[in-house]
């Protein structure tokens, strides 16, 4: 029977209430008193030396209260990067400074170099407007394209920098001679060159900040659209303003989705944490939908070649890739590890490959920063190995599913070491493909495939069979791969004096439901009712220092330190029961949320063992302190490393180009799972942005470094109508071996796999229709693209 | 936004006068004058709403002879009423937008702004509908002028539009991925004295008929008929959507479909 509270229940969502109620408070319905407002004038050029700002007319505007621009930021010290890698030669990658406002050039359009706060929204936009007609901005020619970008010396996005390359990256360097030697001896070799093209986050609630200053303490209040409120503060004291961390409250309240794009610092937040101060009156920002288009951290954007050597019955024997990974105008905080440790080490697959290469190269150019974004990394190696894979398959006339077979790492070889650096810890590939194939019914879809064809419409098939490495990260390993952060988590666990429990975690929810999975497991510890556990998160004033949300390490993370903290409450219940009663502690078993004293009827609830602890009158206090409150940090061991099977079916209209998935199938392993429904969610939003970047979302660019995609009127989210009802399993689990609770994660999964599923799936079915010269279609596979490839034949 | 005034008359004679001030500009579902307010890509110096006028609202007709709709007339409500005279035109305006833009956005509105990708002007351009305005009675085919262009003159209200009623009659949509309006559309129409083929989405001069189609299917009213006819790609607009010779094939496409649908 299935359970209605603990681990492997299925409660619905409590915070859901709230949010559909529209009880949720986020950053912008949080109303000061006293409160101006912050607009930014911000670039409509791609690139353009500043001249003189003329502040005075704006200044004389009504209801201005103050001006500022790059010059009053220009001794501050840059946001940084979080990672430091170093080029292939050994050189540390070139790393210009972002600033607050910009000074000297604007980079790309949405650039701010200046703000104006006033008493109203509507004078701070109205000044806004006055201050970009009193500024003089020369324009440079844009720098766009990757490859011009890095050919042209002469055009620079920053002037420090001739070749606008960050970093040239080899993994692993020591690899290269070997992979090219394979590739150049191997029987078979297929090249595929594609574009993971560039996504815009959308999370439907825009970025916003409020800053607030109290001079009669002189501490900083910054309420802000957060995934990490511990790795804003560490960042804006630390790097950008040089608050003292115990002088600055960071605070995220509920947050409506981030996908990545909320990870990061931005210099909205220190500008109205500077603008508080200055007036001594909150200041408060919210994007307007265009700003989110044009400056929230944009995802994706690699141009790559991969290179698969094999056998002639499929056997893989090396893969090779160069990749250019765009980087934008300035490197947002994870810029540098995204391409690099989250895409690089994964090259492998879950495959038993020997040999494996990545070159890649990231590009400054003048358009929006690009950073992690749902998968992040992840999602670009699945889709060049699955892709590369599918092509292979294609020209050497082989069964796709038996290629993978082939090549999967068995049960049997774990723990396996990767030759690009990973250690895969526990799966079951063959397991999830066999479930996804028999969720698919494989069987019968040629049967599909003619009902298809009876209505004029060319069916295919598509296949993924993804990995990824999440749970992120181990502190010592990242470390030594460049990572500038620690990557573990924290909880506390409060007992409170009437039994019930707070707990303080440094994950953050924005959409993932921690409120609800938390509670089940601190529950089913404890052996409470789950109602009786609140999760307090996102307010550095309250919870201990953790790394946020993101990388799908919530639960393999800070989930891990929860249990940890519980487990320590229960060994101190422990010794106050053994206390209590009159028995030794080694006799104190905890069982159902009772502590008793095994072989006899002696017990105690958990309640009033907490009691005790604040009510400490009969309590051995010589020997322990009196209260119930554990904090527990918690740094992994190892990445988790879940992974999957995906089936695809589309139905393509040949008369128009236009593709649509009629079946999508996911046969996942998450390990452990604590809560099927929130799985399932994930799942489903994952694949459906997935299914979005691979049929219709479509960052563009022209030439001139305008974006053209800069609304919904041209930029396509996918909707309801172009996803399937979704099948999504996750029985075939293989609990991770390192984290207590087992799990691995499954809030990137979708949007990882997915993208080669739909891909292959188009390319299946043109092929079907006789479009054989169709070996690939850059995503997003819009009408008139698909149409377009049918025409070239 | 920037500052302006709002004033909401209850007749046509009260709107035409407040039109006459400096920089007044008629207001009706204002799904897209308010967009572009609000992006300051305009700016009135008054809005006169017309929402408030009885007389600009409603359908009414004759069966198998004409149908007149009332320019602030929104589209949920001719979807909902103008089928008994028009299925086709009911069907059109049951799939502009969403539902929150069919309870607000007008007939009236759609043809004064002549998006080049907007449903109604095919509809009115292949229908040989007639555009009343508080002055004057005018042809479709004298109507729309280009894109986002019309004959309307400055203050001019269009006040109702008749639309005769043909034999047979459908419009095919191909949706833009984004924005859902008319990458490419056809409507189709057939009277007893031939037949009439507008296409919108397509041209970079807004609105068109297609004539090549039309003498083909007034001499046999069937998709085949037009096996490997395409107007020109020249003049087609190219966008991330879609090339010219992409909007050009779709105008096959879609009036072959609508030509299916009209039976
Ligand atoms: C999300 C979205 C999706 C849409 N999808 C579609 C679609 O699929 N197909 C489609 O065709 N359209 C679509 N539209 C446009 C929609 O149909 C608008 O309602 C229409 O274009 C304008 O009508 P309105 O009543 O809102 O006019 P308003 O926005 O109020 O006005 C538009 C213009 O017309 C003028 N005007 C209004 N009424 C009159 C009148 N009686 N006489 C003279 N001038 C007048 C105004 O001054 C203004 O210049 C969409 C709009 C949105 C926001």
């Amino acid at each position: 029977m299935p359970k209605d509270g603990g681990i492997g229940a299925s409660p619905k969502r409590r915070e859901d209430i709230r949010f559909l109620t529209g009880e949720g408070v986020y950053t912008d319905d949080i109303q000061l008193q006293g409160q101006c407002f912050a607009y930014f004038v911000r670039s409509t050029v791609a690139h353009g030396t500043i001249g003189t700002i003329d502040t005075a007319a704006t200044e004389a505007m009504p209801g201005v209260l103050a001006v500022f621009t790059g010059e009053d930021f220009k001794d501050v010290g840059g946001n940084p990067a979080g990672w430091l890698i170093n080029s292939r030669d050994g050189t540390p990658m070139r790393e210009p400074k972002r600033p607050v406002l910009a000074h000297g050039k604007v980079r790309h359009v949405g650039d701010a170099y200046a703000a104006v706060i006033a008493e109203t929204y509507a004078q701070a936009k109205d000044a806004a407007e006055q201050l970009a007609a009193d500024s003089e901005i020369e324009d440079l020619p844009a720098i766009v394209d990757m490859a011009a970008a890095v050919a042209n010396a002469d055009n620079r996005v920053h002037d420090e920098i001739p070749d606008n390359l960050c970093f040239d990256w080899g993994w692993v360097e020591d690899n290269r001679a070997a992979v090219d030697e394979a590739i150049k001896n191997a029987p078979h070799v297929t090249t595929l060159e594609l574009v993971n093209n560039r996504l815009v986050p959308n999370a439907m609630e825009p970025r916003a900040s409020i800053g607030e200053y109290f001079p009669g303490t002189g501490d900083y209040k910054l309420t802000t659209t957060s995934q990490n409120p511990h790795l804003h503060r560490l960042l804006i004291s630390a790097f950008v303003m040089g608050i003292p961390e115990n002088k600055l409250t960071v605070v995220a309240p509920d947050v409506g989705g981030g996908f990545g794009s909320k990870i990061y610092h931005y210099g909205e937040e220190a500008l109205v944490l500077a603008a508080a101060k200055k007036l001594k009156r909150p200041v408060r920002w919210t994007a307007e939908r265009s700003e989110s288009f044009l400056t929230d951290a944009h995802g994706r954007d690699h141009v790559t070649k991969i290179e698969l050597a094999c056998e002639e019955d499929g056997t893989f024997i090396a893969f090779r890739t160069e990749t250019l990974a765009n980087v934008g105008a300035y490197l947002s905080n994870f810029a540098t590890a995204t391409p690099t440790f989250l895409h690089g080490t994964l090259m492998a697959g879950p495959y038993k490959v020997p040999n494996v290469y990545v070159n890649l190269k990231t590009v400054f150019t003048n358009t929006a920063p690009v950073d992690a974004y749902r998968g992040a990394g992840r999602p670009e190696a699945t889709y060049s190995l699955e892709r590369v894979i599918d092509k292979m398959c294609r020209e050497l006339e082989l069964d796709p599913f038996e290629v993978r077979r082939k090549n999967f790492i068995t049960p049997d070889m774990f723990p396996y070491t990767t030759p690009v650096g990973l250690v895969y810890d526990t799966g079951d590939y063959n397991a999830t493909l066999d479930k996804a194939m028999e969720m698919a019914d494989v069987d019968g879809f040629e049967d599909r495939r003619a009902e298809s064809a009876a209505r004029g419409k060319l069916r295919g098939m598509g296949l993924s069979t993804w990995i990824e490495a999440c749970g992120i990260a181990p502190s010592n390993l990242v470390g030594v791969l460049g990572s500038r952060v620690g990557l573990y988590d924290a909880a506390t666990v409060r007992v409170n004096a009437t039994g019930n429990i707070s707990v303080m975690t440094g994950a953050h929810s924005h959409g993932q439901g921690h409120e609800t999975v938390f509670p089940q497991i601190v529950a089913e510890k404890l052996g409470i009712d789950p109602a009786s556990v609140e999760i307090v998160h996102g307010d550095t004033s309250k919870i201990p220092f953790g790394m946020g949300s993101y990388g799908s390490r919530s639960l393999a993370v800070a989930g891990s330190a929860m249990n940890n903290a519980v487990d320590k409450i229960i060994a101190k219940g422990k010794k106050i029961a053994a206390h209590m009663l009159e028995a030794s502690e080694d006799d104190i078993t905890f069982e159902d949320g009772n502590f008793a004293v095994a072989g006899t009827d002696k017990s105690l609830s958990f309640g009033e063992v907490a009691f005790s602890a604040y009510v400490p009158h009969n309590y051995p206090l010589e020997t322990l302190e009196p209260g119930l409150e554990e904090t527990s940090f918690y740094d992994p061991g190892n990445f988790t490393y879940p992974a999957g099977a995906y089936l695809c079916e589309v139905e393509v209209c040949p008369e128009t180009g236009k593709v649509d998935v009629v079946a999508f199938y996911c046969a996942d392993d998450f390990g452990n799972v604590m809560n099927p429904l929130i799985v399932e969610g994930q799942v489903h939003g994952g694949v459906g942005q997935g299914i979005g970047q691979a049929l219709c979302e479509q960052t563009t660019y022209d030439a001139d470094g305008q974006l053209l995609s800069a609304s919904y009127m041209d930029y396509a989210m996918p909707r309801a109508d172009d996803v399937p009802f979704y099948q999504v399993d996750y029985s075939c689990n293989t609990p991770c071996t390192h984290n207590p609770l087992g799990v691995k994660g499954c809030g990137e999964a979708g949007a990882i796999g997915s993208p080669p599923a739909v891909i292959n799936a188009v390319v299946d079915a043109l092929n079907s229709g006789g479009f054989t010269h169709i070996t690939h279609i850059d995503m997003p596979v819009t009408p008139s693209r698909v149409w377009t490839a049918m025409q070239a034949q | 936004m920037y500052n302006f005034d709002f004033v909401r008359p209850s007749t046509l004679a009260e709107a035409v006068i407040a039109l006459a001030g400096d920089e007044a500009q008629p207001l009706a579902g204002g799904q897209t004058l308010l967009p572009s307010m609000k992006q300051r890509l305009n700016m009135p110096g008054t809005l006169v709403s017309l929402t408030g006028i009885a007389d600009l609202k409603g359908v009414s007709g004759e069966a198998g002879a004409s149908v007149t709709i009332g320019a602030a007339t929104t589209h949920a409500q001719v979807a909902a009423e103008a089928g008994a005279f028009y299925p086709a035109l009911a069907d059109l305006a049951a799939r502009i937008g969403d539902p929150a833009v069919r309870n607000r956005g007008t007939i009236g509105g759609s043809l004064a702004n002549n998006d080049p990708s907007a449903c109604y002007p095919a509809a009115v351009l292949a229908s040989g509908a007639t555009i009343t305005t508080n002055k004057r009675e005018i042809a479709a085919d004298d109507f729309f002028d280009g894109m986002f262009a019309t004959v309307l003159e400055e203050g001019e209200i269009i006040t109702s539009v008749t639309f005769p009623i043909p034999q047979a009659a459908a419009y095919a949509k191909f949706l833009q991925p984004a924005s859902r309006f008319a990458l490419t559309g056809a409507f189709v129409a057939r009277f007893e004295g031939g037949v009439r083929v507008a296409i919108t989405g397509a041209s970079e001069g807004g609105v068109f008929r297609w004539s090549d189609a039309e003498s083909v299917l007034s001499n046999s009213f069937s998709g085949d008929a037009l096996a490997g006819k395409l107007p020109a790609a020249e003049g087609m607009i190219s966008d991330l959507h879609g090339s010219a010779a992409y909007r050009a094939h779709l105008c096959g496409v879609m009036t072959r479909r609508a030509v299916a649908a009209a039976g």
